[in-house]
């Protein structure tokens, strides 16, 4: 009788989500409060409500393509093209309307289609020719960077049409800036995907282990392709959000974007070996990469070294990140700690 | 003979919560080959893997010499003279007898390069000092399987070894190859080496070992001295149980086939495969390993594709070209290997419960969590799982809790025909126990059940009928009362006529 009582109410912090949240998060979200603190005590300006809020405007680009590549990572997948892509559809977006005098919603939907496409036929060739991830969006980087550089002839194209502008800078509220809301609802839906839906559920099965998913009756393919194609999407609308707010189009923009959102998924505890991973812990990497080059930011810390220090954070994370593994050397080492302490003890 | 060179005494190793051995001791005297008998998974080789240093035992001790030991790694029982020929090749196939010989350590000359003239000659030395005639620069490809083994011997023995574990060292050789191994055996153990061996041939232990120890289900039966044993003896040891009251099977008059295959082949893979499976039957289908069975099976499902045939189900015509429409369709395949094919070890044992049969847990294009518990729970009842929560790992629950797991998914595809490819592999006495139940009340209820099984009691107490395959062909069908072991075996060895 006991134990039900005790297993019960187990059940009910068990599905608590808030609960479930922190618990499968607790070490990122320790880093998170640790770097808050420390901020807070070197620089005054950090706690400020106008800094959190621009903090969450900087991430925000970043958490959309991130929540793309949970998504790719957990399938055991990896896309390196989602920088080029924002580069792309921003450059073609603004140069249709700048240029071609298209309508706003026709230029957009191109651009966005721009990165339907790109992910399209990376994810088919990924999954029809069993071509490796890395590879195949390696070069559709080139690709979508050359493309990009090749439609504006390498310089970028200023844009003043107004409600283009305030797609990227308006607020909601007057307060909350329009990119946070467009993150806070990506979230949700894509919290929603990976969680409750077969879409999400046979993204696990195929990180996991490809074999059993496909005897499973899991379509491989059509999944694999699917998610190549929602993160080429992802990359394009922050694309749009990204031009939006610098009032242009960049061919060379989205340099690096590719990092900074697998090193967010690395730092939430998205396993580079696929099967695991969660759409919190993502967002939970990218709030720390963004705290720290707030941080850098405000304590006047050149972008160059700016970079040193986010490389060697995703190193330690990655290094945490493997110690899961009981083979790991770390691992052994405090098993063997453990061991002689005990031995020391009997 | 005499002196004892190494004593395991009450050893005991426990994975998670099950005992894999309990109190095992096992002696062996110098000079000797000592046979090891068990069936698979008896833990014959976790044995062998706790002297190999490669696990560590939960109890009990190790005595070389009558000094105690521990063997904290593989060097460590390396240092101590213990060498172990796996049953796998695990040699380099790129490299030469004699860089292979010499991995690690090869003997450099002043510049610190390799010193290829010394390590051949010296690796020669070692070949033919084990009386055997092959060119140390060969690369070790092109070697055949018996060959590449010798030189597996041969590297053994060149740590000084004083203990050489052979594990199935015959099954992959010809005759004439057994008996060149023999000799080579009985050279080392006039060198002093002691031998454990293990193999389930029963008249290679008569002729080659001096003592046989049995164990079972991780337990230690006993030793008898080769000379004054028979086989009956040890079979009678190694199963130790009235096989009558392990299985059961309540015979039910079958129904109308469910399942019919027509002259199904795949070109180099299976020819003209023709059967049917009724409703409430259990068809077996036996045959050595690498004969096609599981191929026949996947292609039925649809997971590999089969070149001409025709398959019917309940009367029509399908052909599945891949397994959602197979699931779809109500045929499920439990596969072989279910950690690399029947589970996804990662995730959650109501992840994987329901991965299958997803249409029955969904609200809308949302999944619902209740239906995914009941689904759990009404499987997990029926097949007695045994795991702490839905959400623990399925990776960290015994074998036998696992493949609970992968045939409760299964049967919540809810399918009417039920493909088991090795459906007890790996899993304890108990669990299999309660799998042979489970798979009884299942034909009971009508289903129509393909078992593909290399375990022969298993086939012979289990199956309505029994389908044997040889090199892809069927080569026979029996019925229930005429299965016994050596005509099954007669027939998977490509025997002719009905003389078995």
């Amino acid at each position: 009788m006991k134990a039900k009582t005790s297993t019960g109410k187990k059940n009910i912090l068990l599905n608590n989500p808030v609960v479930n949240v922190v618990r499968s998060n607790i070490g990122i979200i320790c880093v998170l409060l640790i770097i808050g603190v420390l901020l807070s005590f070197l620089s005054d300006k950090f706690l400020t409500s106008s800094n959190l809020i621009s903090v969450m405007r900087q991430i925000s680009i970043n958490v959309y393509i991130a929540l793309g590549m949970t998504l790719v990572i957990i399938l055991g997948g990896i896309d390196l093209s989602v920088g080029a892509i924002v580069a792309l559809s921003g450059t073609v977006t603004v140069g249709l309307i700048v240029n071609s005098g298209l309508p706003i919603g026709a230029a957009i939907a191109i651009g966005l289609l721009i990165g339907v496409v790109c992910g399209f036929i990376s994810g088919t060739m990924v999954a029809e020719f069993k071509l490796p991830a890395f590879i195949v969006t390696m070069a559709m980087m080139n690709i979508a960077r050359g493309a990009a550089n090749v439609y504006s002839g390498g310089r970028s194209t200023r844009i003043t049409d107004e409600f283009f502008s305030s797609i990227g800078s308006g607020y909601l509220f007057k307060v909350i800036p329009l990119p946070v809301v467009y993150m806070v609802v990506l979230i949700v839906v894509f919290t929603v995907i990976l969680n409750k839906t077969k879409f999400g559920t046979y993204i696990y099965a195929i990180g996991g282990n490809r074999e059993s998913a496909r005897l499973s009756g899991v379509p491989i393919k059509k999944v694999e392709i699917a998610v190549f194609t929602i993160i080429g999407l992802l990359s394009a609308f922050a694309g749009l959000v990204l031009s939006s707010r610098m009032y242009s189009g960049q061919p060379s923009v989205g340099d690096g974007y590719e990092l900074d959102a697998i090193a967010a998924c690395v730092l939430g505890g998205v396993s580079m070996s696929g099967g695991k991973g969660r759409i919190s812990g993502t967002v939970f990497g990218a709030m720390v990469i963004g705290f720290i080059s707030n941080g850098l930011n405000l304590m006047n810390v050149n972008s160059f070294w700016q970079l040193v220090v986010k490389g060697i954070i995703i190193l330690i994370a990655v290094v945490i990140d493997s110690q899961k593994n009981p083979d790991s050397p770390i691992s052994k080492m405090i098993g063997k700690f453990k061991r002689s302490s005990a031995k020391k003890a009997a | 003979m005499g002196d004892v060179i190494l004593r395991m005494e009450n050893i005991d190793k426990v994975f998670g919560s099950a005992y894999a051995l309990r109190n095992i001791n096992f002696e062996l005297e110098l000079g000797e080959v000592h046979a090891l008998l068990g069936e698979n998974g008896a833990g014959k080789s976790t044995l062998i893997k706790i002297l190999g240093g490669i696990y560590q035992p939960n109890g009990g001790r190790i005595l070389i010499n009558g000094t105690e030991v521990k063997m904290t790694d593989i060097g460590e029982a390396r240092a101590h003279g213990i060498g172990i020929i796996h049953q796998e090749i695990v040699l380099v196939p790129y490299l030469t007898v004699a860089e292979n010989i010499f991995l690690g350590r090869e003997p450099k000359t002043k510049l610190g390069l390799v010193d290829k003239k010394k390590m051949n000659a010296e690796a020669s030395r070692m070949v033919s000092g084990l009386g055997l005639d092959i060119d140390v620069t060969t690369v070790l490809e092109n070697l055949t399987i018996a060959q590449q083994q010798m030189v597996e011997i041969v590297k053994a023995s060149s740590f000084n070894v004083k203990i050489l574990v052979m594990d199935e060292p015959t099954s992959s050789l010809s005759d004439e190859e057994v008996e060149k191994l023999f000799d080579t055996i009985e050279r080392l153990k006039n060198d002093g080496v002691s031998i454990i061996y293990i193999s389930h041939r029963m008249e290679e232990l008569f002729r080659i070992s001096d003592r046989v120890t049995v164990i079972r289900d991780g337990t230690y039966v006993g030793t008898k001295i080769t000379k004054e044993t028979n086989a009956g003896e040890l079979v009678a040891m190694m199963v130790g149980r009235t096989l009558e009251s392990f299985y059961t099977r309540t015979y039910n008059e079958p129904g109308e086939a469910v399942l019919e295959v027509k002259n199904l082949c795949r070109e180099g893979v299976f020819k003209d495969v023709s059967f049917a499976v009724h409703a409430g039957e259990i068809l077996g289908f036996s045959g050595l390993v690498g004969s096609g069975r599981s191929e026949i099976m996947t292609a039925i499902f649809g997971a590999d594709e089969y070149d001409s045939g025709e398959i019917y189900l309940n009367g029509k015509k399908i052909k599945n070209k891949n397994p959602m429409q197979a699931i779809d369709r109500g045929i499920s395949l439990v596969p072989e290997d279910r950690k690399k094919q029947g589970l996804v070890l990662v995730n959650s044992c109501s992840f994987n419960m329901v991965l299958s049969s997803l249409k029955y847990v969904m609200n809308g294009i949302l999944k619902s969590k209740k239906k995914i518990s009941k689904l759990y729970g009404e499987y997990g009842e029926k097949m007695r799982i045994k795991a702490a929560s839905p959400e623990i790992e399925v990776g960290s629950l015994s074998g036998g809790n696992q493949q609970k797991v992968v045939l409760g998914k299964w049967l919540a595809t809810r399918p009417r025909v039920l493909i088991l490819d090795e459906p007890t592999r790996g899993v304890d006495v108990g669990a299999k126990q309660e799998i042979y139940t489970i798979i009884n009340d299942l034909a009971k209820e009508g289903l129509a059940i393909i078992m593909v099984s290399s375990e022969l009691p298993e086939i012979i107490n289990m199956c309505d009928r029994v389908c044997v395959v040889h090199n892809g062909n069927i080569a026979a069908c029996l019925e229930h009362g005429e299965l016994t072991q050596e005509i099954i075996m007669h027939y998977a060895t490509g025997g002719e006529g009905n003389e078995g």
